[in-house]
């Protein structure tokens, strides 16, 4: 039986140090005991560990920040980084006397990602207020889609490598519940040694998206495979620039576990994750926290938790007051979004207060998935070289422009790319956009190669000098260091002979470089 | 039909509102009382109604320009403390 990820059953390992190969989480903070998924290849054999199998569970609530010139529900402006306060309308500050005005843009952003995401998209929708206070919630209410979010119902395929050599790819899919519209806070920034919270509300007002991915997935690993796609995905569709570092996409972690045949366990909610690498590693660690929690008879609480990316691990969260009830009730100022498809189209329309679901259905590009398989049909690769030229922003455009410009055939050309250009551009963090080598640069170099005109070791030579970026072509770079392969067939009988005979100085005098 | 001390204590905490007294508590007994005269209509196999307007209230759809921001001073105007350009809100 061939392994497929993570098997979906962790085991406790009771000798010391025992840590399984490829991505499992590693020994605990503590220092003992490690777990390790079972499906990873030969760590703990079944039944020596003398436990009952756990089965972890996770599930993934991850909001997106809508990409769009204004914000969901007024015309302030939506940008990272601006002066304290200062894309923020009156209706954003919850001053008196303003009421919310849904943007069209955000709408067609939240229906294309449904659509992608295989989900029914609900022609009619409602808006409801989520109360709670907190500083950067001027209103003391979200305006979120609680009872008929927009679009429920989908699903999200996605590919993981089984072992760490990505040889081998696997398919798994995790439900979508829903996608609903929702405004995104302020931010506050914490002055302890004051005693005060200062708020920018900057950000209070821009759409969200947020994707609720039902508990299908069983380890850190899936839920960073999950998340990357989706990120891939909403990049694609133009709905949300999902960059992590600019809080653009947000990832929450529902996490339990339990043993087989029993019911679910008690839950945590893990925040505060700021990266796809931090987001498998929290939810291992959590896993594996609840799993030693329990086998030394504790008790997990229903909580939220933060991941301290410093230390790896997760703690609790520090206000911690109880279940919040959130009062849900209906947004009185806005009526329900109704949205059409072609069969539906209003009879009289204005085209500026209509969306038609089929015409963007249509207009959709192609998704990550089959952008993938459309390279491994025109070029002859592999599964797992495509997965690794999309996963890489820009890469695929890159290797398409090379091939364009060399003879060299496509299956070896991917060999440079990603064996040499992709792990320079990694070794030295520099993006696709970033490479000193262009594409022409780099066919320029492979057709020399594919030319016999110089070695593929030569090739190589090359290859690191023009990462230099001193704006020499490959030619010159192969006559400055003669690098050029003889071709002369005497020259070549010469140097042979005078070896063959022993005769080393005029070895050192006939041949170049 | 008396109140709990536990939904009193819930809701004190959720309205940030000491009404603790006995005049709060009856006035709060009245309140429900008459809003619990909604239950006298079935409203079974009914589909709740979003507005008075139903139909006729259609949702408007803005177009995604900036129109309104920049006003950092006249929001600031109203706070009652600053920092540059925050809001000072209490820890927490």
């Amino acid at each position: 039986m061939a392994a497929r990820g993570c098997g979906g059953v962790w085991r406790r390992a009771r000798q010391r140090g025992v840590v399984g190969p490829g991505p499992g989480p590693g020994p605990s903070p503590r220092g003992q005991r490690a777990v390790v998924c079972n499906a990873r290849g030969g760590a703990v054999p079944a039944g020596k560990s003398g436990v009952a199998p756990w089965i972890p569970v996770v599930g993934l609530e991850i909001h997106a920040q809508i990409s769009s010139n204004s914000k969901l529900f007024s015309g302030s402006q939506v940008q990272f980084a601006a002066p304290p306060n200062s894309l923020v309308s009156f209706f954003d500050a919850s001053l008196p006397g303003t009421l919310p005005v849904l943007n069209r843009r955000c709408v067609e952003a939240a229906v294309m990602t449904g659509l992608a995401l295989n989900c029914r998209i609900n022609k009619k929708s409602m808006f409801d207020r989520k109360h709670y206070f907190y500083a950067d919630l001027p209103a003391g209410y979200q305006i979120t889609q609680q009872r008929v979010p927009i679009a429920v119902n989908g699903s999200l395929s996605y590919s993981l490598c089984i072992d760490n050599k990505m040889s081998q790819m696997v398919t798994k899919t995790v439900r979508i519940k829903q996608i609903q519209l929702e405004q995104d806070s302020g931010k506050s920034l914490h002055d302890d040694t004051r005693s005060q919270t200062l708020v920018d509300l900057n950000r209070a007002g821009v759409g969200l998206m947020e994707v609720v991915m039902e508990p299908d997935m069983c380890c850190g690993e899936e839920a960073a495979a999950a998340v990357r796609e989706l990120q891939l995905i909403l990049q694609t569709l133009g709905s949300s620039q999902a960059v992590m570092a600019e809080g653009q996409l947000r990832v929450d972690a529902n996490i339990s576990v339990h043993h087989p045949g029993e019911p679910y366990g008690v839950r945590t909610e893990v925040k505060n994750i700021n990266s796809i690498r931090f987001l498998a590693k929290a939810v291992d660690y959590e896993i594996q926290r609840q799993i030693e929690e329990l086998e030394n008879g504790g008790t997990i609480l229903n909580e939220t938790r933060a991941f301290d990316s410093k230390l790896g691990c997760t703690v609790p969260m520090r206000d911690k007051e109880g279940k919040r009830d959130y009062r849900f009730m209906p947004e009185p100022n806005l009526p329900p979004l109704i949205l059409y498809d072609a069969k539906s189209l209003p009879a009289n329309l204005n085209h500026q207060q209509v969306i038609n679901i089929d015409w963007i259905q249509e207009r959709l590009p192609d998704l990550p998935s089959v952008k993938r398989e459309k390279l491994v049909e025109q070029y002859g690769i592999l599964p797992e070289h495509s997965f690794a030229l999309s996963n890489e922003d820009g890469l695929a455009e890159f290797f398409e422009s090379v091939v364009k410009q060399t003879q060299m055939k496509p299956k070896k050309v991917i060999g440079w790319i990603l064996n040499h250009l992709l792990s320079y551009l990694k070794q030295h963090s520099l993006t696709v956009k970033e490479s000193p080598v262009s594409s022409f640069l780099l066919a320029d170099l492979l057709n020399l190669l594919e030319k016999k005109e110089i070695s593929s070791t030569a090739a190589k030579q090359v290859l690191a000098e023009l990462w230099k970026g001193e704006g020499k072509t490959p030619l010159e770079i192969v006559k400055e260091q003669k690098l050029e392969l003889l071709q002369d067939q005497k020259e070549l009988e010469q140097i042979c002979q005078a070896v063959i005979d022993g005769q080393e100085n005029e070895v050192i005098m006939m041949v170049p470089g | 039909k008396k109140v709990s001390v536990e939904v009193l204590d819930h809701l004190e905490h959720l309205a940030l509102v000491d009404f603790r007294d006995s005049e709060g508590v009856q006035r709060l007994q009245k309140a429900i009382q008459f809003a619990d005269q909604l239950h006298e209509v079935n409203t079974d196999g009914v589909e709740p109604m979003d507005s008075v307007l139903e139909d006729r209230w259609c949702l408007y759809l803005r177009e995604d320009d900036v129109t309104e921001g920049n006003c950092t001073k006249d929001l600031l105007e109203n706070a009652r403390e600053k920092v540059e350009e925050y809001f000072v809100a209490p820890p927490g």
